[in-house]
């Protein structure tokens, strides 16, 4: 029997899988990312860095590359007009070295050319003479002093300590061990590019830049350049890929000073190997723990000492310090804590914000820790990671209340019910096993295991930082348009922000306006932040112009507006029959409204780091189930397991897209993503020796959504970009650990950690 | 810069007398990254893609397989190489990605003559053959002659390698290659391992552990005196070990950012152990 029926597309309103506006785009390969720009009459930049870790600058001759022909200009620390230095919390980092190079990479001069290879040419005949130094590259060097200061600001970026309870507290249970995490890269793939076109009188400067932060990169920018801010503006470029390292200062102040000196458009793109050097990374660190339990496997006391290797300037380190050391307890109730933490200077690279933000380094300690705990105990890893699980309400150990939706138990009992993967079959894909496409193995060299993490993680700024966001909605004939400065780096705001529109003001078409600076901030696109502040701004504006849209549509009709209700497509009277179209409503008339969303007040930290300084948390539980060769030392993840806790799911598609992706990181830093170092010097900085997960290195992804509405986000939804990448590295960790029956205290682990 | 298209094997020949700067270009998997990291600067390229005769694969008399040398990997998966030399089949599928897999080749891989080369100890346990050919003459150079040290060949700048003989061996044969990924990694160790059972005996061949591909020929013939190596046979764990600390004491491996010398070694043992022990299973 057939029978007719209209389909009626369905509204990409909130909570459904609306498709990306740039997706199809990205996928045919027309998406213009910023390294696509042009302009008339464009020059090409390119940057001079220093080979050395530690030197001091004797001199600069760059007289043979300005006679090159076609090269318009040679720019270095004395043509800074303004501040000589920038930096996201502390400007102690300078535009072009001056005086001493601090880091291998560190930026020394550069050229405006016709040609990329004419600037590269230019760029060999500028003679630096340097005095080489030796090296501070052990951290420990840093917080004991041992290395005279390398910078005015001196070696210690930032020293915190937490103290809580009793001091003296312990329990039958003591575990302890000294973690190490190696470097991890963002590696983005769209590199570093920005086009800067000066404006005609020469007392300005347009930049498009790919950047999670416009307003930021503005007041920094700004003062290097020592314009006022309205003479800078920026635009968002198409970016691809940021996790962090796109929050500090690279090519942009580099590309508006060659603008402006040459008076010409100038374009910069940094190659592969350049990014490695032209962005921070994620912070090594050695953290020490002992946990103190009872004989159940109730912490009782945790004692902690975190240093993280900042490398030569301090971009965000205070603050992943303090990520760090207030994330050591992790997703579990502690009432005492001695936890001392360091931030130090080393003549490494930079290193600054990464997708987890100090976190990821604190989850792999704890994580670690719990394990021994349930080892000592004589209890499964699930067992006593239930019996620690934080509620809402709990203290945390910087006296803070956690006061977020807290579903830790849920997201483990959860997880828990996932069923596991196939067994270790006879027929298996040999290119499924440890080793991939090498045929390194059969199944019988092969043993399986099975490994936990779970892990707490701040969502928004913290330390009394006010990130706010700011949106505008302009309704007009039954179209919205959409401001804001929120850098779309990839996550899907320009996504999500059309499906509040659409869910607040009953429309179809919405329309996103160019994202600049022509807009106050929308803070930076990080710390997993955007969904409930800038989705908090679009919100608000929206609901600012439904209101003046039912305030005119019932002083049209004679209805009290409290009693309109959006319906669908329509406003409707919820007591009476009054129906009308929002295209009719709005016909012919224009509703503008701006809204600035704030999160709540936080608290800087006492000395004791005492104070309640985070503005909201979200949790994750990870199940890894992994193969491992062990005498080849070579691994195969064949599933993750997870629950997380998001609130409200806005977005289906994108959201499980966030918890892949994340997983996939993780998966990297526990065993092959590393910046390999050695006396300063960066060994890897190519795909071909900084290794990736490939296809054949992801493993089966099975995930739940714990949708425990938070009632302090704007939209119910709790951010979901960080938790992913957090607690699967310790998962994947321990499942190697647990197949293989040692003990393995740093990451990513190699094959010789394994099997030598 | 000039770029010479050649269509005819003869008219690169002639672009190569002709011009000293020349570079050949095959797939450009190697050369093309070199360019780009401004370490080879070439002012004259002449591109083999489109001469046929490179791309052939042919069985001119039994018992030995002519692999054109710019037949792509992508092909050297598959049949016929795939029944024929499987070794050859399985180092080709642990080249790289599928885009490099569809235009890199053995002609690549012997011109660029890197030590972690994926397809070069394939080559040196069948004891391959060379073809080079110049405007006016040829010669057949034996692989184990053919490759001389790091990134260094017998290959003379006129002369273009325009196949490779591979015996087709009655026994099983086998590749494995190790590296921190699961694939599109770089070589940190790898071995081939021939079983010929008709002239009973097995031939190891390693790759990334020294200067050149390494032929473990001590470690042969120490199998060879101590066990029955002819179809039918099995070897014990025993056996297989020995011969896998025998095969890693023939390495001579470095430490590099990608690894260290002694896992390396230890990697040999343990391929050497478990090929050996698959080839009689």
């Amino acid at each position: 029997m057939a029978t007719s029926s209209t389909v009626t597309k369905p509204r990409d309103v909130l909570g459904t899988s609306a498709l990306r506006p740039d997706g199809a785009h990205k996928v045919q390969g027309s998406f213009e990312f910023t390294s696509d720009m042009h302009a008339e009459n464009m020059l090409w930049g390119a940057t001079l860095r220093s080979p050395h870790p530690y030197a001091r600058i004797v001199s600069i001759d760059t007289s043979d590359a300005l006679a090159l022909s076609g090269v318009h200009c040679v720019i270095t620390a004395r043509d800074v007009p303004g501040k000589p230095t920038y930096g996201l919390i502390s400007s102690d980092q300078p535009v072009f070295a001056q005086d001493f190079v601090r880091y291998m990479g560190e930026p020394v001069a550069a050229v405006a050319a016709d040609h990329p290879e004419t600037c590269r040419r230019a760029l060999a005949l500028i003679s630096v003479v340097y005095e080489v130094l030796i090296p501070l590259t052990d951290p420990e060097d840093a917080v004991s002093g041992a290395h005279d200061p390398i910078h005015p600001d001196g070696n210690v970026i930032r020293h915190q300590r937490i103290i809580r309870g009793d001091q003296f507290a312990t329990g039958p249970i003591v575990v302890e061990g000294e973690y190490v995490i190696g470097m991890q890269d963002q590696a983005f793939l769209g590199l570093e590019a920005a086009l800067a076109i000066p404006d005609s009188d020469g007392l300005g400067v347009h930049l498009h830049v790919a950047t999670q932060w416009l307003h930021e990169d503005l007041k920094q920018i700004s003062a290097c350049l020592n314009l006022p801010a309205e003479k800078v503006r920026l635009t968002l470029g198409g970016v691809g890929g940021a996790f962090g390292a796109r929050e500090d200062i690279s090519l942009q102040v580099h590309c508006c000073l060659l603008a402006l000196k040459a008076g010409r458009p100038i374009k910069m793109q940094y190659s592969r190997e350049e990014s490695f050097f032209g962005h921070v990374h994620r912070h090594p660190a050695t953290i020490f723990m002992r946990h103190h339990a009872d004989a159940n496997g109730k912490i009782v006391k945790i004692d902690a000492r975190f240093v993280f290797d900042g490398g030569a300037y301090t971009s965000t380190s205070p603050a992943v310090l303090i990520n760090g050391i207030t994330h050591t307890q992790g997703p579990y109730k502690c009432d005492n804590a001695t936890v001392d933490g360091f931030a130090v200077r080393t003549n490494n690279p930079p290193c600054g914000a990464m997708r987890g933000f100090g976190v990821v380094q604190a989850c792999f300690a704890h994580e670690s820790q719990m394990d021994k705990i349930a080892a000592a105990v004589g209890k499964s890893p699930v067992e006593v990671r239930l019996i620690n699980a934080m509620v809402t309400g709990d203290p945390l150990i910087t006296g803070q209340i956690m006061e977020s939706v807290a579903p830790v138990a849920r997201c483990i009992t959860e997880t828990d019910a996932i069923p596991m993967p196939e067994p270790l079959g006879k027929t298996i894909n040999e290119l499924a096993l440890p080793g991939g496409s090498g045929l390194t193995a059969s199944r019988s060299n092969i043993v399986r295991g099975i490994g936990w993490g779970v892990s707490m993680k701040n969502l928004m700024y913290s330390e009394g930082f006010d990130d706010y966001a700011t949106a505008r909605c302009i309704l007009k004939d039954g179209v919205a348009s959409l401001k804001f400065a929120t850098s779309e780096v990839g996550q899907g705001f320009v996504t999500l922000a059309p499906q509040i529109a659409r869910s607040v003001l009953g429309v179809d078409e919405v329309i996103i306006e160019p994202i600049d600076t022509q807009i106050g901030s929308a803070g930076s696109t990080s710390a997993s932040r955007q969904t409930w502040m800038s989705g908090g701004a679009v919100d608000g504006a929206c609901r600012l112009v439904r209101e003046r849209l039912f305030h005119h549509v019932g002083k049209m009709h004679d209805i009290d507006p409290l009693r309109l209700v959006i319906d669908g497509t329509d406003i409707a009277d919820q007591v009476g029959t009054f129906r009308i179209s929002v295209e009719e409503a709005s016909d012919g008339i224009e509703f503008s409204e701006t809204f600035e969303h704030h999160h709540r007040a936080t608290e800087e930290l006492d000395e004791n780091g005492q104070g309640n300084c985070h503005t909201a948390f979200a949790f994750v539980a990870h199940r890894a189930v992994v193969d491992v060769d062990p005498e080849l030392g070579l691994v195969k993840v064949v599933q993750i397991a997870t629950a997380q806790d998001v609130g409200r799911v806005l977005n289906p598609l994108s959201a499980i897209g966030q918890v892949e992706g994340g997983i996939a990181q993780g998966l990297g830093l526990a065993v092959m993503e590393e910046i390999v170092m050695q006396d300063g010097k960066v060994r890897n900085p190519s795909f071909t020796d900084y290794l990736l997960p490939t296809a054949l290195d992801a493993p089966e992804v099975v995930a739940v959504m714990i949708e425990e509405n938070e009632p302090q986000a704007p939209l119910g939804a709790k951010g979901i970009g960080e938790p992913p990448c957090i607690s699967v590295t310790p998962a994947i960790v321990a499942a190697i650990r647990n197949a293989i029956g040692k003990d393995i205290e740093r990451i990513p682990v190699r094959p010789q950690d394994i099997c030598l | 810069m000039t770029v010479i298209v050649a269509k005819e094997l003869t008219t690169a020949l002639a672009a190569l007398r002709e011009h000293a700067d020349a570079r050949l270009i095959q797939g450009g998997t190697d050369l093309m990254v070199e360019i780009n990291f401004n370490h080879v600067k070439p002012t004259t390229m002449v591109s083999l893609r489109d001469i046929e005769e490179l791309r052939t694969i042919r069985t001119v008399t039994s018992g030995i397989m002519t692999i054109g040398s710019g037949v792509p990997y992508s092909v050297l998966e598959g049949e016929p190489v795939l029944s024929a030399i499987p070794a050859l089949a399985q180092a080709s599928r642990t080249v790289g990605s599928p885009q490099i897999r569809a235009t890199g080749s053995l002609g690549g891989n012997l011109g660029t003559c890197s030590p972690a080369g994926d397809t070069l100890p394939v080559m040196f346990a069948l004891d391959a053959m060379i073809h080079l050919n110049t405007l006016d003459s040829s010669r057949v150079v034996s692989i184990h002659d053919f490759m001389t040290g790091v990134k260094r060949s017998v290959r003379q700048h006129d002369e273009i390698i325009t196949a490779i003989d591979f015996p087709v061996v009655n026994g099983w044969q086998g590749y494995s290659k190790v590296g921190v990924r699961n694939a599109m990694v770089i070589s940190v160790a790898s071995a081939c391992l021939v079983a010929d059972h008709e002239n009973a005996n097995v031939r190891i061949a390693l790759g990334s552990v020294g200067p050149t591909i390494i032929r473990c020929r001590e470690s042969e013939a120490w199998l060879k005196s101590v066990h029955d190596l002819s179809a039918g046979q099995s070897i014990s764990l025993d056996v297989a070990s020995e011969f896998g600390r025998r095969a890693a004491a023939e390495s001579s491996p470095i430490d590099d950012h990608r690894s260290t010398a002694e896992y390396r070694r230890h990697a040999i043992s343990v391929l050497a152990s478990r090929l050996l022990r698959k080839a009689y299973q």
